[in-house]
Parts: C-alpha cells; structure tokens; sequence
C-alpha cells in the first residue's frame, strides 16, 4: 500500500458503503472488457437492486456487468447494445428492465458531456429515425441536429492499470475504452486498479485522466469470470 | 448450400476482401464480416479500426496468447500490427462520424433498393441493440451488406422498402450475400445485378430479391472453390 496522501485509497469495504438501492450508477467497460470486477463483486454480494445503471453495453451473462443484469438487480440502464447477455432482452421483453438506447458514439459523448460539464452535446447520428423520440432539435448553419443530453450518475466505477495516490490513471490497451469518460461523470467516482503506484511515478505526459476526476482507489483482487472465449 | 468445398460464409468474405483496398481505414462487424482478414494479401496495408479503441488490430492471436485486455469490439481476443494506436471509445467515434473511415462491413436483416439498411431492431421480438451501426452506417464513405440472401424463412431480405426501423437510410453501397453482388445506385434507387455466384443462376437471384433488378449486360458468374 502507498502512502495515502489524499486520503484516496479506500478498502473495498469502505467502497461499498457508497452503493445504495434505487442509485444512478455508471460503469466503465465495453464487453466486460474494463468493467471493474472487485467493485461488481462486492455490489452483487452487498445486494444491491432497483439499479439505474449507465453504460455502453450489458456485457455477457456471467462476465462483468452483465452478471448484476443476470441477479435482476437492474430496474433501468442507459445503453447502446444488449445483444450478448439474452438476460437483458429477455427482462425488457418481460417489462422488468426498462432501455433506453443510444448510438454508441452518441452515448459516450453523452457521458463526456456530462463529464466536462456541458449542457449536451449536437449529433446528426440516428435523425429521423426511431431513437429520434422527443428530442430536441437545433440548427446550426443550416444544418439540422438533435440535443443530446448529459449524463452524470451518483457513482461511477471505473477499471484502470495504474493509479497514483491522487488518482492520475492510466489504462491497458482496449480495456481503457468508455472509461476515461465514465470517470469524469461521476459525482462520486471511484476507481479499481491493478495496481497503485508511489507518487510521482507515472510519467505526466502518460496520464490519461488527471486525478482531479478521482475520488476513491480500491485495490483490484482481478477478474473473477471466465472469458467467452476461454470457453 | 451446394457451393462445394467453400462454404456460403467463406464465399462471401472472399468476395468482400475483394473490395479491401491498402491505404484503407476499415471496420468490420461481427459474424460473417469478422472472416474478411482471411482472404487479404499478407503484405495488405490496411487500418483495421474497433470501436472500443483500437486502430491497426492484426490477426487473432494463438490459443494461450490471448490478451484479456486486448479484444475487438465483440470482446474477443485480437493483435496489434505496427502502426497501431489505443484511444476511447470517444475518439473511436470520432473517426467514424469525421467520415475517415473508408469502409464499414456490417450483416443486416433487411436492405431496401434506395440502400435503406434495418439491422438492430425487431419490434415485440428481438432487440440486439444498435451498438455502432447507426453511427458507422450514416457516416462511412462506403457501406458494404454482407448477408444471406434470404432469411431463415427464406424470403427475401433485399425489399423494395423496409419493413422493420432503419438503422440508416440511403447508406448501403454494395451488398454481397451467399448468391449475388448487387450495386445500390443511390441516386436512382435501382439495384444493379453485377455478379452471380453460381450454382445459382440470374433467374435464382431475382426470384429471391423482393425488389426490381437490373441485370448488368457484362455480368460477372463466381464459381468459388
């Protein structure tokens, strides 16, 4: 353990006491790649329900966020794609799970918005078409485009390789993907890494968000599902 | 599906590869269009693009060399070739909606003839989800269709309008299924029959295309093997 400069670095038992029922929580990962599984773990253990969850996709039935879709602890989620967890379209069709869908480059914006504390963000993606439902149009040069909205949530969990004791992250590979973003727009964010590194350690020019955006750093205890393609 | 030895997948990510040109930035949807990599040159210059963040993604990797961190947008293990970059998935957007990709390959459940592409949604049935297709169907110099020409009833999936919601209209340049390779003229909105692949026939292709056909005079017949 580093020396806790900021007070960041938190047990995941003390992480969990920012979970409640009936909470907006977003989530960083895109196929359960970057999803943080400690922090999912110990939501699914806690017994979380009612979750408003906010995130590009429903991962696959046991791995990542799906796993909290699969126990039904999901009443509604903001999303772009549920194809490869059938759990979730099987409790949309039972009218147990409420989707609204995105375009998935629409919906990271929407999460960046509320990320830089934007009002929203002007997308031409899917006009006319039937994600286009009460949506506010403006024009711009002649142009015609759709007023996305912002999106922030109470937490967000995010999944990073390296954090510093003031939370400056850095990602692996395409595990990075929504994160960054997911960061930002948390009103709490806390964030689960691989490993936490001494002050001063990581190359300043490397760091992919800066720990300003960071409230919480949990120690990862890794993923604990096995991979589709393990399978 | 009486193709001999090369199946109907293989035969159509064959002849998508075909249209896979070097210099080009490229992305593939999932199932059949994945198989397109297969049939390049080695030597091919192309910037194979993720929409979770990666541009420049090379072959699968062998089984034990996976990387769990390294996967396509499916989530399935992938490599990187020299010149590849990680991003977000926000600036993977950005590429698509600046319009620099070159060439987009999805599957879709219906085309019309003007080139309107349906392929996330079946109302009361079936909700996959759009992911990126709207984003990379509206934005993309070139759109190709890679789909069995028929659905599993085996009616036509290539329709004169679209019965389920679009995921984009006018978008769809090219569409090859397992029996031809049809040309959408945008503008016209006409259906060019430029390629057959046999052992179906012309006739075959047009009893099975729910749209008016226009047979191209030096049409083009695939024997695959």
């Amino acid at each position: 353990m580093q020396i806790n400069t900021f007070g960041k670095i938190i047990r995941i038992e003390e992480a969990l006491s920012f979970f409640q029922d009936d909470m907006v929580l977003m989530f960083g990962g895109f196929g359960g790649i970057g999803n943080p599984p400690t922090l999912i773990k110990g939501i699914l253990e806690k017994g979380i329900k009612n979750l408003t969850l906010i995130g590009n996709d429903t991962g696959f039935p046991d791995v990542g966020i799906g796993q909290l879709v699969t126990a039904k602890r999901v009443r509604k989620m903001i999303t772009t794609h549920i194809g490869s967890n059938p759990n979730a379209g099987k409790q949309m069709t039972d009218g147990t799970l409420d989707i609204e869908f995105s375009p998935q480059g629409t919906f990271i914006e929407r999460v960046r918005a509320g990320g830089v504390g934007l009002g929203g963000v002007l997308v031409d993606i899917g006009i006319d078409s039937v994600i286009d439902i009460n949506k506010q149009r403006v024009s711009v040069s002649g142009k015609e485009y759709l007023v996305e909205t912002p999106l922030t949530a109470d937490v967000s969990i995010v999944y990073a390789k390296k954090a510093d004791p003031f939370g400056n992250l850095v990602f692996d590979k395409s595990a990075r993907n929504s994160n960054p973003y997911v960061a930002m727009a948390g009103n709490i964010t806390i964030v689960e890494v691989d490993e936490i590194v001494p002050l001063g350690s990581l190359n300043p020019e490397e760091i992919i968000v800066p720990g300003a955006f960071v409230h919480y750093i949990v120690q990862s205890e890794g993923v604990d599902w096995k991979w589709v393609w393990e399978k | 599906m009486g193709l001999g030895k090369i199946t109907a997948r293989e035969v159509m990510a064959k002849r998508a590869a075909q249209e896979v040109k070097n210099g080009m930035i490229v992305n593939l949807g999932i199932g059949i269009p994945s198989l397109i990599p297969n049939y390049l040159d080695k030597d091919a210059s192309v910037m194979f693009h993720a929409e979770n963040g990666v541009l420049g993604m090379g072959p699968t990797p062998r089984k034990g060399e996976e990387d769990e961190n390294l996967c396509n947008a499916a989530g399935l293990p992938v490599t990187l070739i020299p010149g590849s970059s990680y991003f977000d998935s926000s600036i993977a957007f950005a590429i698509i909606r600046r319009g620099l990709l070159d060439l987009t390959v999805l599957g879709a459940l219906e085309v019309s003839q003007n080139g309107d592409l349906a392929n996330w949604i079946v109302p009361g049935k079936r909700v996959p989800g759009i992911g990126g297709a709207m984003d990379l169907a509206q934005k993309s110099k070139k759109v190709i269709v890679l789909m069995n020409h028929t659905n599993k009833n085996g009616e036509p999936k290539i329709v004169s309008k679209c019965s389920l919601p679009l995921t984009s209209p006018k978008c769809v340049d090219l569409i090859i299924t397992d029996m031809a390779v049809i040309e959408v003229k945008k503008d016209s909105g006409e259906l060019w029959l430029n390629e057959v692949m046999a052992p179906y026939t012309i006739r075959d292709v047009i009893e099975k295309t729910g749209a008016p056909l226009f047979v191209n005079q030096d049409i083009i017949v695939h024997n695959w093997e």
